[in-house]
């Protein structure tokens, strides 16, 4: 019982610094010596200088970084509304409202990745490719999306 | 986009020199200006420091603190004022920064200046533009004698207007119907004899098919549609749990208000 209540905290825990480092490093596009998206283009000049300015700002970019915050804020409150259940909830109840948020959270991140790629040709040069956060970003869904899964399915023993 | 009127200095994007250096106005001497702001930055960040102060032991000092960081002040800019007055003549020079614009519309770019000297009637003022991209820069603008030359053969010919008043040190121009060929960097140079040495001062100019969406509006937009909505499911489940409990006590009073209304009506009858 508490080996699977340590697994599933794990897997949300899992989730949610995914969710966190794939907003966070602005490394969704990497190129041959420039990082950018979501907040900041970092470049690595020949001179070997390495300058940093915000990123484009067009719709589409702000549309991603706010369904990722979204996310990360419906992970925590997910993970908070867990706690509460686990020592509210009676006996043969279901998480369903944890669960509720966190599959909420994995949708977000969803259509966060999907709006990315299929909107960012417009701002990106061909040469570059994707980075470790957007690939990060896609793995977070399905961790989440099972971990939410598991809250609704979940049934609280004593 | 920022607007500005003329002398001062906003800036619209985040690559803006710090906030320590506060514009405060053009009549303002530069030497006592930059004293003038960092000071104030300093006494307000302060009183920031000490308003966050939870004790009251703290906020009785902070009271103090403040009203003697206010004198301190006040003597600075009198001495400064009393040893500065017989100072270098140097013109300082004051235009925008950056200016955005839609194609199309007109801007108007702003110059002012700031001189020891009284406003002699032989103040000139020049405007040059430098093109994205070009090494020169073409004088497109000269007022000198009283009278404003307008640019008659270069790229702004009919669509330059000047709309300064240099009786109050403001040489402002206007470029009407722009368009993206007038992308590139203005420069304002004012000279205000016998004030002649100075740095002439750059604005930028943007122009847009449209304007650019400021960063963090839609993201900001977005977070805060989707968090209201939940706060608002959130209270109308709660008021609807409320509400429906307070039905059936608000049925209970009105039976009883309907039997009361009954008996007093049979009374009067009677």
């Amino acid at each position: 019982m508490l080996l699977l209540l340590l697994g599933i905290i794990f897997l949300h825990g899992a989730a949610l610094v995914l969710l966190f480092v794939s907003t966070i490093v602005s490394a969704w596009t990497v190129g041959y010596s420039s990082t950018s998206d979501l907040w900041t283009n970092c470049t690595t000049t020949a001179n070997g200088v390495y300058n940093c300015e915000t990123a484009f700002t067009g719709e589409w970019i702000q549309a991603v970084q706010a369904l990722m915050i979204l996310s990360i804020i419906f992970s925590f409150i997910s993970l908070f509304l867990f706690f509460c259940q686990l020592f509210t909830l009676q006996k043969g109840g279901r998480f369903f409202l944890t669960g509720v948020f966190q599959i909420f959270a994995s949708l977000f991140v969803m259509s966060g990745a999907i709006i990315y790629t299929v909107q960012s040709p417009e701002w990106v040069h061909e040469s570059e490719s994707y980075g470790f956060a957007y690939i990060l970003a896609w793995v977070a869904f399905p961790l989440a999306f099972i971990s939410g899964l598991i809250y609704l399915i979940l049934r609280k023993r004593e | 986009m920022t607007r500005t009127r003329g002398g001062v200095f906003s800036c619209g994007s985040l690559l803006c020199p710090p906030s320590r250096h506060l514009f405060l106005h053009p009549s303002i001497p530069p030497s006592l200006h930059r004293i003038l702001s960092l000071l104030l930055w300093k006494t307000f960040t302060f009183d920031k420091q000490t308003f966050h102060h939870p004790s009251s032991h703290h906020t009785a000092r902070h009271v103090v603190f403040s009203g003697d960081r206010m004198i301190t002040l006040l003597t600075v800019i009198s001495v400064v004022l009393l040893a500065s007055v017989p100072r270098s003549e140097s013109i300082v020079i004051y235009t925008g920064w950056e200016r955005h614009a839609l194609v199309g519309s007109d801007v108007r770019l702003s110059c002012s200046f700031f001189s020891w000297h009284w406003t002699s009637e032989d103040v000139t003022f020049s405007w040059s533009y430098r093109p994205d991209g070009a090494k020169d820069s073409i004088s497109i603008f000269h007022y000198t004698g009283g009278a404003p030359y307008v640019d008659n053969k270069g790229p702004f010919r009919d669509r330059l207007e000047f709309v300064g008043n240099p009786a109050r040190r403001d040489g402002s121009i206007l470029l009407k119907n722009l368009d993206f060929g007038d992308n590139g960097t203005f420069t304002c140079d004012a000279k205000n004899p016998p004030d002649i040495v100075g740095r002439s001062s750059s604005v930028r100019l943007l122009v847009f098919e449209k304007v650019p969406v400021q960063a963090g509006v839609i993201t900001g937009a977005i977070i805060g549609v989707v968090l209201g909505l939940l706060v608002l499911v959130v209270a109308i489940y709660y008021l609807m749990r409320f509400l429906v409990a307070r039905r059936v006590f608000s049925l209970s009073v009105s039976k009883k208000k309907g039997k009361g209304k009954e008996g007093s009506q049979q009374k009067q009858i009677f």
